[in-house]
């Protein structure tokens, strides 16, 4: 079954807080030399058949629409060939 | 007036709100993320809680219930929408109101009694409001920094789009300590601060939210 994968990030410019706890962990549990931490999502597609232009198209206008809020996040689609 | 007052799965403040609206001398109407028709009201408030438990982002799987179809539309021909909190959140993912609301700048969910000014008192929920008058509301949020990019900002203030500002330290790190923001016509607003609750001395924060739900004189105006 073909999967397709779309990372949602929060835009570069919009703060994000959860990654900046994240950042803030690393140090008290001894990790160091992180520079900076940005918390997204990813989402696991599983899509019937060949993934075609049309498909992904499909999936770009899902990932606008509802997985991703263009307001606030970036996303990027890409396909998992599998393992 | 008939003010409708919308429950999707996960709000918590609808029964508050409903209250709220009797309390400003309306009828309150219950409406269901599921249907289909406004039932005739002339208004409606999208309350505060947590539809769908939050998941993906806050609001973002409520824009698509049906009413809320009906609701858009209805935005469009004038009708005046309040969102509260959760039903701000879920006006930004309709793009009925610009910008996003994120998470509280120090992560930590709010609860208190919160310093505002009024500074927009030409839609139907702020007439009741002097410009720049102060006011104290409850505030509880977990999701509440109001973002949006500088040009949006900008337009904002310029448009006179600004409804309320937070006083005092910005409690969610909210851009510009915006608490609440109109569309440009001024019929939807969406608030972060919950003024449903605080409509009563005996409890919450003083009466200080009653203005948002007098409505009154003002619907006239904006249906003309």
């Amino acid at each position: 079954m073909p999967r397709v994968v779309v990372d949602v990030m929060p835009k570069p410019e919009i703060l994000d807080p959860q990654g900046k706890a994240v950042l803030g962990a690393l140090p008290r549990l001894g990790f160091s030399g992180v520079t900076d931490v940005r918390q997204g999502k990813r989402f696991e597609l599983e899509v019937e058949g060949e993934v075609t232009d049309a498909v992904l198209a499909d999936v770009n206008r899902m990932a606008e629409t509802l997985l991703s809020n263009p307001v606030i996040e970036s996303y990027t689609v890409r396909v998992e060939q599998d393992a | 007036m008939k003010v409708g007052v919308v429950t999707f799965p996960g709000s918590l403040d609808d029964v508050d709100a409903q209250r709220a609206v009797r309390l400003g001398g309306h009828e309150a109407v219950a409406l269901w993320h599921g249907d289909h028709d406004l039932r005739g009201v002339d208004a409606v408030v999208l309350p505060g809680g947590f539809s769908y438990g939050d998941y993906l982002r806050c609001g973002a799987i409520s824009r698509f219930s049906p009413v809320m179809t009906e609701v858009v539309e209805a935005a469009g021909r004038g009708m005046p929408v309040l969102g509260i909190c959760n039903g701000f959140q879920i006006l930004c993912e309709s793009h009925l109101l610009p910008g996003a609301l994120i998470r509280n700048q120090r992560q930590k969910f709010l609860c208190l009694d919160q310093r505002l000014r009024i500074e927009r008192t030409d839609t139907p929920w702020t007439a009741a409001y002097a410009e720049g008058q102060e006011v104290v509301i409850a505030l509880k949020n977990g999701e509440g920094a109001f973002v949006a990019d500088d040009e949006t900002l900008d337009r904002l203030e310029g448009e006179g789009q600004v409804v309320a500002r937070y006083l005092g330290e910005n409690p969610n790190g909210s851009l510009r300590d915006i608490a609440g923001i109109s569309n440009e016509r001024g019929n939807v607003v969406g608030l972060m601060p919950h003024p449903e609750h605080s409509v009563e001395e005996l409890c919450g924060t003083g009466t200080d939210g009653l203005g948002f739900f007098a409505l009154a004189t003002l619907a006239a105006e904006v249906f003309a």
